[in-house]
């Protein structure tokens, strides 16, 4: 019998192949009955068990906290009750949201950190644009004073950190400015502190919250940009300033989005600087941007109920938590597969 | 119509600056944010902190008065007959830990970027779980969550980190492990350090999504025509692991290393930080515990030397023209 393929003419443009196939039966022994198949599927099982296995555990402190939260005190008197509330309420929510005013501590936390992002973002494109793509002397050098900004813990220096803020007596204009006003009104003092000003200058000099990080990230990313591209675009007579803001941020959305999505993030949970900058000692002044105010005290009403039971505290305290991170986990399932991205085309090497 | 440019105009351009002098001014223009922030504060800040190390702080109506002392915090701290003696051996200890910790990390980032990068149902998903911590497991959060953990009746895992006292509770118990590995007849310092490991976790887990994501952005790098010619040449999955995907991810392990001794060590919640934070917060001797911070800064710095002369021997950079 012949069995080379048949070659039918259909149409003008279309041909059929018919050629003999093994049997049914055959094909399925020699796909799934063989060694090779059983490895593969020992394998896939083992990962799937692996992901499924470290999920669960990156995931259940937050699924144990989002339990608890609907739970009233009597669930933590009651032994039998593991995850499942037997008289679920909204209480939690309700009294850290009203008593805590979690809005407008949200508010203002979403402002500071949207802000300070943004400004973040563009100073580090900025300052890694300039080092990955110019040569002038000292390049390496301000990389890696870049390094050492970020090797340095900010507990080290927030003393003198907070002192400079707080006297600012280290330029002599600064003293006239004192002096002037001191004799305008004598309890008047040049300070920093209680302003957002600390704040922003650390992120318009690119000195904020791990932005050296993010300067050594975005740094890799723009070497990877063809020089070619910068080159035509000289020749078409655009400037260097110009060729940045047309094609180079353009083309680098995604990791734009990458960095803002952590200086966002790591600025939202923030309690360094906003602790420092911002006096919280006072309790309860929900005129700070520090969304941590929410948890500083338990509110009154659900106090009333909890004498003695520290288990419902602390899940109180667990759903603070997850009002703190709602808004961070929900910007994040839309943003995520920019992270992945943005990282991807990076392409850091060495 | 003519464009010829006139030749006194060829002229007048040289007398300028040369293209490359014209290109290191603009690289100073693009820096100059970041180079004005380290001389206005940076620079000064950092000086203050180490000067006030080599002096005796005093506040006299409002005004802070720095002497100079010399070594004299310096030798205060390492001092034995110091009651605060126990920094040395938090030093020691704490820095031991992250010895221990820091290869985990990494090795785990990249098993776990390996299989991540693999193409498989979920990929989205599990991606987007991975890198929840990144965001998550941080500041205000992190704090909260180490403060309130215990108590959580569900057993909180990240409860388990106070060093050994929550091991019952942690994932595996540790007799169990220790059973199983120990009829292995593997040695007990090695039996010891994985259900350390296996108990910290969550841990490290949460600590290793950044170096996930760069390891990952390297895999992606690997050009997919050196994976295909190798499958033609007839090299299993092993050989291909070692041979090929090793090396060409080395500068991305060295990065890592360098980024986790970095992250590791400066976190708030590592036992060295939390010791000197507990004396600041108790003393109003900011000179002494600036001083340890400044020790410790010194350590960091020996590490990251040690661990980039280390793996200056192992990494394969791939020739580029």
């Amino acid at each position: 019998m012949d069995t080379s393929p048949k070659i039918k003419r259909e149409s003008k443009n279309k041909i059929r192949v018919e050629f003999e196939r093994a049997p049914l039966w055959e094909r399925i022994k020699a796909k799934f009955f063989s060694m090779n198949f059983l490895k593969k599927v020992v394998f896939v099982v083992f990962r799937f068990v692996l992901l499924l296995g470290i999920s669960y555990v990156i995931l259940f402190p937050y699924i144990s906290k989002i339990f608890q939260s609907f739970m009233s005190p009597s669930d933590f008197k009651d032994v039998t009750v593991v995850l499942i509330s037997k008289n679920p309420t909204f209480d939690q929510y309700k009294y850290l949201v009203l008593e805590n005013n979690y809005f407008p501590l949200m508010l203002k936390t979403f402002a500071l950190s949207l802000s300070t992002a943004i400004i973040q973002t563009f100073i580090c494109a900025l300052v890694a644009y300039g080092l990955a793509k110019f040569k002038f002397k000292g390049n390496n050098i301000v990389f890696a004073i870049v390094v050492v900004t970020l090797m340095i813990p900010n507990e080290a220096i927030s003393y003198s950190m907070y002192e400079y803020f707080n006297a600012w007596d280290y330029w002599p204009l600064t003293e006239k400015i004192d002096a002037f006003l001191k004799g305008i009104n004598e309890n008047w003092k040049f300070s920093f502190m209680n302003s957002y000003i600390p704040m922003y200058l650390l992120s318009f000099t690119g000195l904020g919250f791990r932005n050296g990080l993010f300067i050594f990230m975005l740094r890799q990313f723009f070497r990877g940009v063809p020089d070619e591209l910068e080159e035509s675009a000289y020749v078409d007579g655009s400037s260097t300033m110009k060729t940045f803001f047309r094609i180079i941020l353009p083309i680098s959305v995604p990791m734009l989005i990458t960095v803002f999505i952590f200086s966002f993030a790591w600025q939202w949970t923030d309690d360094f600087y906003v602790g420092m900058f911002f006096n919280s000692i006072h309790v309860f002044n929900h005129g700070y941007p520090n969304i941590r105010e929410i948890v500083r005290v338990i509110p009154p009403s659900l106090q009333a109920g909890a004498s003695g039971l520290d288990a419902y505290l602390a899940a109180v305290t667990g759903t603070g938590t997850i009002l703190i991170a709602a808004p961070l986990i929900i910007a994040y399932i839309f943003l995520q597969d920019k992270i992945v991205q943005g990282v991807e085309r990076s392409g850091i090497v060495g | 119509m003519t464009s010829t440019i006139p030749s006194n105009n060829i002229k007048k351009r040289r007398k300028g600056l040369s293209l490359t002098k014209k290109k290191a001014l603009q690289g100073w223009i693009f820096v100059l944010p970041f180079i004005i922030g380290i001389i206005f504060l940076y620079a000064p800040i950092l000086v203050q902190s180490i000067r006030i190390t080599f002096s005796d702080v005093s506040f006299a109506n409002g005004q802070l008065t720095l002497n100079f002392v010399g070594f004299q915090n310096y030798v205060d701290i390492f001092n034995p007959t110091n009651p605060d003696k126990s920094f040395p051996v938090t030093l020691l200890d704490g820095v031991k830990d992250l010895i221990l910790q820091i290869p985990a990390i990494v090795i785990f980032a990249l098993f776990m970027a390996i299989i991540l990068n693999q193409k498989m149902a979920g990929r989205t998903v599990f991606r987007a779980i991975f890198f929840l911590p990144v965001i998550l497991s941080i500041g205000i959060i992190d704090s909260l969550d180490a403060q309130a953990g215990d108590a959580l009746t569900g057993g909180n895992l990240s409860g388990s980190v106070d060093d050994g006292t929550g091991e019952s509770e942690g994932i595996m118990s540790a007799m169990d492990l220790q059973s199983i590995l120990g009829n292995i007849k593997l040695g007990t310092g090695l039996v010891e350090y994985v259900v350390k490991l296996v108990n910290d976790i969550f841990n490290i887990v949460s600590r290793s999504g950044v170096q996930m994501l760069i390891f990952l952005s390297g895999l992606q790098s690997i050009s997919p025509a050196i994976y295909e010619s190798c499958q033609i040449e007839g090299a299993s999955a092993w050989e291909t692991f070692w041979k090929i995907t090793l090396p060409m991810i080395s500068p991305m392990i060295l990065v890592n290393f360098i980024y986790t001794v970095i992250d590791a060590f400066t976190s708030a919640e590592n036992r060295v930080m939390n010791f000197i934070g507990m004396m600041s917060n108790q003393t109003n001797f900011k000179e002494e515990t600036t001083a340890m911070y400044w020790v410790y800064i010194l350590v960091v710095l020996l590490m990251i030397v040690v661990v980039g002369l280390l793996m200056k021997a192992f990494v394969f950079y791939q020739k580029r023209d």
